[in-house]
């Protein structure tokens, strides 16, 4: 839901149901970024009430735009979050398995130098 | 009175249009000897949360872009530098924990994945019992409120939401039987939740009919196959992730009979829904000794430290030298910057008077000094720091799910959250 007036629409509250810091402060950091933006802010009326308010006023661009890209730049960067992310899970996963055999391998290598050299004994 | 004459000579001479254009484009940054960048107390401001003896400084961001404008440092962090910059290194992972680092992401969105983690991540547990027979000294409700709070593995992205209006069905519900009797004559015993049986196919209880027919009785689940017939569940049956966990004890003669069914939930409606123990971060610690610490300061620097942050360091020569080894380990617990009683005495005098700064507090101190026995003065030798920005998460998974699993689902979860306001404003 949109508040804003006909005649200027550069600048608008935003108000968002159903959310509540989790969305607003992350969408807050990624509006102050851009350089249009001169007010970005949000704010809970009250906390039984599951409504978000978000205020954003620009130098001429139209609010509800700039909200959207904020939006979308907030998707994207998730999005590059979760593909780095998995990256460096599978990695780590990988690296592991190769410690895990390396290990092994050692173990196996080990015994059959005693194994060998109970033979030499006898 | 030369250097005026050359002065007018010089301001009489006529500004040619390649002159001109020079000094439109004219930036004092790309001067050779004017440093690029904030100054470092500024840059030391905008990176780092410093945290003195009573409370950290600069702790919350200037996350506004243009904050350092008249600098010429663009303080915007878009896509570009986000993709360039951020980083993830895995510390540690396990099927139940997991550590890792995330560099150059903001707070609040750092915090964003903390409380949909907690929050908003769905799992299954136990919503309804349905009581047979409870004659043991625990209540019906506490044992319903207990056994909602078993963890289940199970994996909720293979369940839908059971509403209201539905149906329990086998996409919806897992059923869970627990009957257990105490003997008389036998001493008493402990219900563990390996007691706990999961029914497949569904519900075994029946349901009172209206009419009396007992040709169809119908059971309070309506199961149209078995679960064990799904792949997912064919191999590893359904059960709660740890078998120890104690619901109940039974004196003698005492029993337990009644049915459980679990549902699809999340950690908002109530925190047995939550599929984690719990997740935190931590921001990345930063010390940094301003002074040298030697010989007997060393030491007593290296035994002061609860977390071993610190090293020392042999110099040659007999010399020792504390260093900052283990950074990462420190909690902040601001012992090192702590007042103290000195264990080596005279030193101590000398030495704190003459690091005393302008601080107010640190003048009083050095003062009282003077009478004291000896008194440890640290606050302006040991600089405790944040690093904003860089991020140690620690993930604890209840078993329903691995952690890099319900990490991916989290920001998944943001997404979905960004989509829909995109949606709503379109």
């Amino acid at each position: 839901m949109e508040h804003g007036s006909f005649k200027d629409n550069s600048h608008a509250t935003f108000t968002l149901g159903e959310e509540d810091h989790t969305l607003a402060n992350a969408v807050r950091f990624v509006l102050n970024q851009d350089p249009r933006v001169t007010v970005g802010a949000y704010t809970i009326p009250h906390p039984s009430l599951e409504k978000v308010n978000i205020r954003v006023q620009t130098t001429g661009d139209p609010a509800k735009e700039v909200f959207k890209d904020a939006c979308q730049e907030l998707m994207q960067m998730n999005r590059h979050v979760r593909s780095v992310f998995d990256k460096a899970v599978t990695e780590y996963k990988a690296e592991e398995e190769r410690k895990v055999k390396k290990a092994a391998e050692e173990l196996q290598r080990q015994r059959e130098l005693f194994g060998s050299m109970d033979i030499e004994s006898n | 009175m030369e250097s005026v004459e050359e002065e007018e000579e010089e301001v009489r001479r006529i500004v040619t249009d390649e002159e001109k254009l020079e000094a439109k484009n004219f930036n004092i940054f790309d001067l050779p000897d004017v440093p690029k960048g904030l100054p470092p107390h500024l840059e030391l401001q905008r990176t780092r949360v410093v945290c003195e003896v009573g409370a950290p400084l600069h702790a919350t961001g200037t996350i506004y872009s243009g904050a350092y404008i008249s600098s010429g440092v663009d303080n915007s962090v878009n896509l570009e530098n986000f993709s360039e910059d951020f980083k993830v290194d895995v510390i540690s992972l396990t099927e139940t924990d997991m550590v890792f680092d995330m560099i150059g992401i903001p707070q609040g969105i750092a915090n964003a994945f903390r409380r949909i983690l907690l929050a908003e991540l769905p799992s299954m547990a136990i919503e309804k019992v349905f009581v047979v027979n409870n004659t043991s000294i625990i209540q019906d409700e506490v044992l319903a409120h207990r056994l909602g709070l078993i963890p289940i593995v199970a994996d909720p992205r293979l369940f839908e939401y059971l509403s209201e209006n539905d149906q329990p069905n086998e996409r919806n519900t897992i059923v869970f039987k627990l009957h257990v009797k105490c003997p008389k004559g036998d001493p008493r015993r402990k219900v563990l939740s390996s007691e706990l049986k999961w029914l497949p196919n569904g519900s075994e209880l029946l349901k009172e009919s209206a009419g009396g027919s007992t040709t169809n009785p119908k059971t309070h689940t309506s199961f149209s196959r078995s679960q064990d017939s799904f792949p997912e569940f064919a191999d590893n049956p359904i059960m709660p992730s740890f078998e120890d966990i104690l619901i109940a004890k039974l004196g003698p003669g005492q029993e337990i009979e009644l049915e459980a069914h679990a549902v699809k939930g999340i950690g908002k409606t109530h925190a047995k829904w939550s599929p984690v123990a719990t997740a935190w971060y931590r921001m990345f610690p930063e010390v940094i000794l301003l002074k040298e610490f030697e010989g007997k300061h060393a030491e007593e620097l290296v035994k002061v430290c609860p977390r071993k942050v610190f090293d020392i360091e042999e110099m040659g020569q007999g010399r020792k030298r504390a260093t900052v080894a283990r950074p990462r380990d420190c909690s902040l617990c601001r012992e090192c910057l702590r007042e103290g009683d000195e264990t080596i005495e005279g030193e101590a005098n000398s030495k704190g008077k003459a690091e005393a700064k302008s601080e107010g507090k640190a003048e009083a101190k050095s003062e009282g000094k003077a009478e004291a026995k000896g008194k440890r003065d640290w606050v302006d030798q040991v600089a405790l720091r944040r690093v904003k920005n860089h991020f140690i998460f620690t993930i604890e998974s209840t078993g329903s799910q691995p952690p890099d699993v319900l990490f991916t689902e989290a920001v998944k979860i943001l997404e979905d959250k960004c989509e829909r306001v995109i949606s709503e404003l379109s």
